[in-house]
């Protein structure tokens, strides 16, 4: 019982928040402002809970499986969506149901922690399901907008399908090495045709949740019709979990055939990171333009995991971390721009630096870390997973991927001229922002410019990982 | 003396300066920092020769090693030797200008002064670093500067020029990542340069990674055809962005030719060393002819760069002692004389808002102050005997004439013959606006410098004086330094 308590409180105290909001919310019910403040709260309180009491070890028969690595990557979900409850709280305290929000979210939030936990093709399934559906339902929350219900729709069609290649997949490995426990399918593995097909159904069920090319047709339509909340929630926090199973999977499972995914990965990383790349260059909606811009960070993610080894682990754990600070930053003030003005468009943020200079150098110093330029975070985030890419030295495709870096630079540029550079007439108006607004802003802010150079995270990352 | 000074007092500044609350204390705590930073170029020119005269002949002096990324083998290793101290000196010398003749610049003034520091910050970084991780983190630390200052505070179509200089540098950027990968693995994860520079490296990866960090680093320095950025770049710039640019920017790539792809991959370095030197060849002659064509001062200044520059990338593809020492000279007088230049012309450009030729004339009636300091630079830049330029360029030449075979020869002669064309351009370009009589009776009011102007320009004329008449000193520093990098490429 106190093993239970202690591997699963992650999951527990998730579990305990979305009751109480629903306990909230059938009882007398609260307004808006005290509620989100409460949440909040527990969201912070449910961070800083991650850090403690981390073990190894695995339940219910070897289906659940949890380490401080682990630990770990549940800890940067959660402060993900610590981050998000802070940074969308203009949005969020309009929305007439603001308590199923959360409990939709931390429903997913939940899901995501038991995939990353699972050990067990079974309970992978099922806990991917959970980390999906309540997010089709947060994709069509702005009510009023046909664009919302239509990404929700869309979304919520593409996984269905996913997940039937996924769960044919699943039942090819299972007939042919006549388990489904990801400690013993290795064993099992031999290479053959039909195991290869398995193998292949798996992948493209995990390119879909990544949005790798060519699975990424979706992405783009559900992030514009979105609201920004679910958004970001949507290319980070889900991004950066179903990344980390995919690793699990990958070096666990698949590792008999790693000669045949490494060749997968590869092309496909390249394929991502280009076609995200040349897509995002000519995109005016900013939601669209950071969706695509992520399409073409999964290649990179991809980069660093086709190295196979611990180095590869590190390196996409510390993306992840910093991506969560660069994006969210993104996306925060793409939502207080959209929030108070209504505009979405590239171009109308022009000459956002005369009015809101606070803005302006928080969005730049995201979209600089997401381009790679130091001395932001995402300088060492990108070059650790060229890096671990590289030591197959597979010097072109590391030359592909840091030339892929300029491509993405000019389209990274493009906004930071609009803001910086580009004269207008009617820019956006001076925004007040709220003070949970602006300290989300600022946290990412010193994350963008503090994680890089404080290279005890990375070190920490990497002795969590050289431990497995 | 402590290295990390001289990261901490840009760094201190910098902070100092988004700290103050108007414009006055933003351009008096920039100015105290940069009188600082150079005080501490020459203290560490005392201390290094000091050491030197004590005999201490390590390569690398002052070192200091933290470590940053214990898990993947990388670590703030600092050191310098000759090369390093000389090219810290020419930031400081340059830095000081830039903030001088920036005093009155109105817009977004604290912004400015800031991104101007933290490209300083990048230099100072760069030159003093001994890990190869370190010194791409300073090296690419520029970008984001570079980028703003050449966007909102330039002139002309600046944002395509701002755009395509951070866009071509971070084409070569991505070389030298790749190129630096490389390196890591095949010397067993390291990114220590004096770890690197003992490991003996296959000469069949040597020919593979050097085009990669020789093009590279080649891009930063104009290596031709990869030169295009520098005649839009400098020439959309701010006076202080420009004089940054040609003065300092250019230089780590030079620096990173030299230190990083020649010093490391020295076989790599003899298959490549003719196309290096067909190469500067073609920049320095096609440099000289390009300016002829100019009729925009900062144009001209921008393509006799691209020639200049030549000089060094020859003096490095010729693999001798003497012309490696002349290359490190060239960059020195270059840095001295282009940032010079730069400042007259932003001083010419601030008082008639042209900067055509053609539209001046006679102003050295108006302005005999700044128009004498542009006959200096442009005196210099010819290669008068007693000014920085002959020295540098008298090395180079010197050094290539000891290779005696035909092609050697043939392209020194070659590129000598370029000094000829820029007598021509230069002589023609002070003619025009010093010369004759006031063309435009507007430019009769016009004021002479102003002290801040006067003081930058003083300084940078000291300097260029200082190799011109006295190179002994700078020879003495460069030499040694010179000579390690030969004793690798010789194979001792």
């Amino acid at each position: 019982m106190n093993e239970f308590l202690t591997l699963m409180k992650s999951e527990l105290v998730v579990t305990a928040i979305i009751f109480l909001l629903l306990f909230i919310k059938i009882g007398k019910g609260m307004k808006n402002d005290s509620l989100l403040s409460l949440v909040q709260v527990l969201l912070l309180v449910n961070f800083i809970a991650g850090f403690f009491l981390n073990s190894t070890g695995n339940l219910f028969g070897d289906m659940f499986y949890t380490n401080p690595l682990i630990a770990f990557q549940k800890n940067i979900l959660s402060l993900g969506v610590y981050l998000i409850s802070l940074l969308c709280a203009d949005w969020l305290k309009k929305t007439q149901h603001l308590a199923e929000f959360f409990m939709l979210m931390l429903s997913a939030l939940l899901g995501m922690f038991l995939m990353i936990s699972s050990n067990n093709l079974l309970i992978f399934y099922l806990a991917l399901e959970l980390a999906t559906i309540p997010v089709a339902a947060m994709a069509n929350f702005d009510l009023d907008k046909k664009r919302s219900s239509e990404g929700a729709m869309k979304m919520i069609l593409s996984s269905a399908f996913s997940s039937g290649i996924l769960l044919f997949g699943i039942s090819l490995l299972y007939g042919t090495t006549g388990t489904i426990s990801f400690s013993e399918i290795a064993a099992q593995l031999d290479g053959s045709s039909v195991q290869i097909l398995a193998f292949v159904f798996l992948f493209t069920a995990f390119a879909f949740k990544l949005s790798i090319v060519p699975f990424h047709l979706w992405t783009a339509d559900v992030y514009e019709g979105s609201p920004i909340a679910v958004t970001s929630f949507l290319s980070v926090i889900s991004k950066g979990s179903v990344a980390f199973i995919f690793i699990t999977v990958l070096y666990k499972v698949f590792q008999p055939m790693q000669d045949v995914w490494y060749t997968m990965l590869v092309i496909l990383a390249v394929a991502t990171m280009v076609i995200g790349n040349l897509f995002a260059l000519r995109q005016q909606n900013i939601k669209r333009f950071l969706a695509f811009s992520s399409i073409a960070q999964v290649g990179f993610i991809l980069v660093g995991i086709s190295s196979n080894d611990y180095m590869g682990i590190t390196a996409v754990v510390y993306f992840v971390l910093i991506y969560v600070f660069s994006n969210l930053a993104a996306f925060g003030v793409a939502s207080v721009i959209s929030e108070h003005s209504g505009k979405e468009n590239i171009d109308e943020y022009k000459g956002l630096y005369k009015t809101n200079p606070f803005l302006s150098w928080i969005l730049a110093l995201a979209l600089f870390s997401l381009a790679g330029i130091p001395p932001t975070a995402g300088f060492f985030g990108k070059l650790f997973l060229l890096t671990a890419g590289g030591a197959k030295a597979a010097y072109w495709f590391i030359t592909v991927a840091a030339l892929n870096m300029i491509i993405s630079l000019y389209y990274y540029l493009r906004v930071v001229r609009a803001m910086f550079m580009d004269k207008n007439d009617n820019p956006v108006g001076k925004i007040k922002i709220s003070p949970s607004v602006k300290l989300a802003l600022l946290i990412c802010g010193a994350g963008i410019v503090l994680i890089g150079l404080l290279s005890w995270v990375y070190d920490h990352i990497h002795t969590l990982s050289f431990k497995l | 003396m402590n290295l990390l000074l001289l990261i901490g007092a840009p760094l201190l500044t910098a902070v100092a300066v988004l700290l103050s609350r108007n414009k006055a204390q933003v351009k008096w705590i920039s100015l105290v920092g940069s009188v600082a930073q150079l005080a501490l170029a020459f203290a560490l020119l005392y201390a290094f020769r000091q050491e030197r005269a004590q005999n201490n002949m390590s390569q690398m002096l002052f070192e200091l090693n933290y470590k940053l990324f214990d898990s993947l083998n990388i670590n703030f290793h600092f050191g310098v030797d000759g090369i390093s101290v000389a090219m810290i000196l020419l930031t400081s010398f340059v830095v000081i200008a830039g903030v001088l003749v920036s005093w009155n610049i109105e817009k977004m003034t604290k912004e400015f002064y800031f991104l101007l520091i933290l490209l300083a910050l990048g230099a100072y970084g760069f030159f003093i670093s001994l890990d190869l991780f370190i010194l791409f983190f300073f090296l690419e630390i520029s970008v984001i500067p570079k980028y703003l200052l050449i966007g909102i505070w330039g002139s002309g179509k600046k944002e395509y020029s701002a755009n395509k200089l951070a866009l071509m540098l971070m084409g070569g950027s991505a070389l030298i990542l790749v190129g630096m990968l490389g390196l890591y693995f095949t010397a067993g994860h390291s990114f220590d340069i004096m770890t690197l520079s003992k490991t003996s490296i296959p000469a069949n990866i040597q020919n593979l990674l050097f085009p990669l960090l020789f093009v590279g680093f080649g891009v930063f320095t104009a290596l031709f055809p990869l030169h295009t950025w520098v005649p839009d770049g400098h020439s959309s710039a701010p006076t202080a962005g420009s004089m940054f640019l040609a003065g300092i920017s250019m230089k780590l790539g030079g620096y990173g030719c030299l230190r990083i792809a020649t010093y490391l991959l020295p076989e790599g370095a003899k298959e490549y060393a003719n196309i290096i030197i067909i190469l500067s060849a073609i920049a320095i002659l096609y440099g000289a002819f390009a300016t002829m064509m100019q009729k925009d001062l900062k144009y001209i200044n921008a393509y006799s760069s691209v020639s200049h520059v030549g000089f060094s990338l020859l003096g490095i593809g010729m693999l001798t002692q003497t012309a490696i020492t002349g290359a490190l000279m060239q960059m020195v007088s270059h840095g001295l004389m282009t940032a010079l230049f730069f400042a007259v012309i932003g001083m010419i450009y601030d008082r008639t808002h042209t900067r055509m030729t053609n539209e001046m004339g006679g102003l050295m009636k108006v302005m005999p102050f700044i128009t004498t300091v542009f006959f200096i630079v442009g005196l210099c830049s010819l290669g008068l005997p007693g000014l920085s330029g002959f020295v540098a360029e008298m090395t180079v030449f010197m050094g290539s004439w000891e290779n005696s075979d035909a092609f050697h020869r043939i392209a020194t002669i070659a590129a000598a013959m370029s000094i000829v064309v820029t007598a021509v351009y230069i002589l023609r370009a002070i003619g025009q606006t010093a010369m004759g009589p006031i063309t435009n009776t507007s430019h009769l009011q016009l004021k002479d410098a102003a002290w801040n102007e006067k003081l930058a320009a003083i300084i940078l004329v000291a300097g260029i004086i200082a190799i011109g008449i006295a190179p002994g000193w700078l020879n003495d520093l460069l030499r040694p330094a010179a000579e390690e990098i030969m004793n690798r490429i010789a194979g001792k």
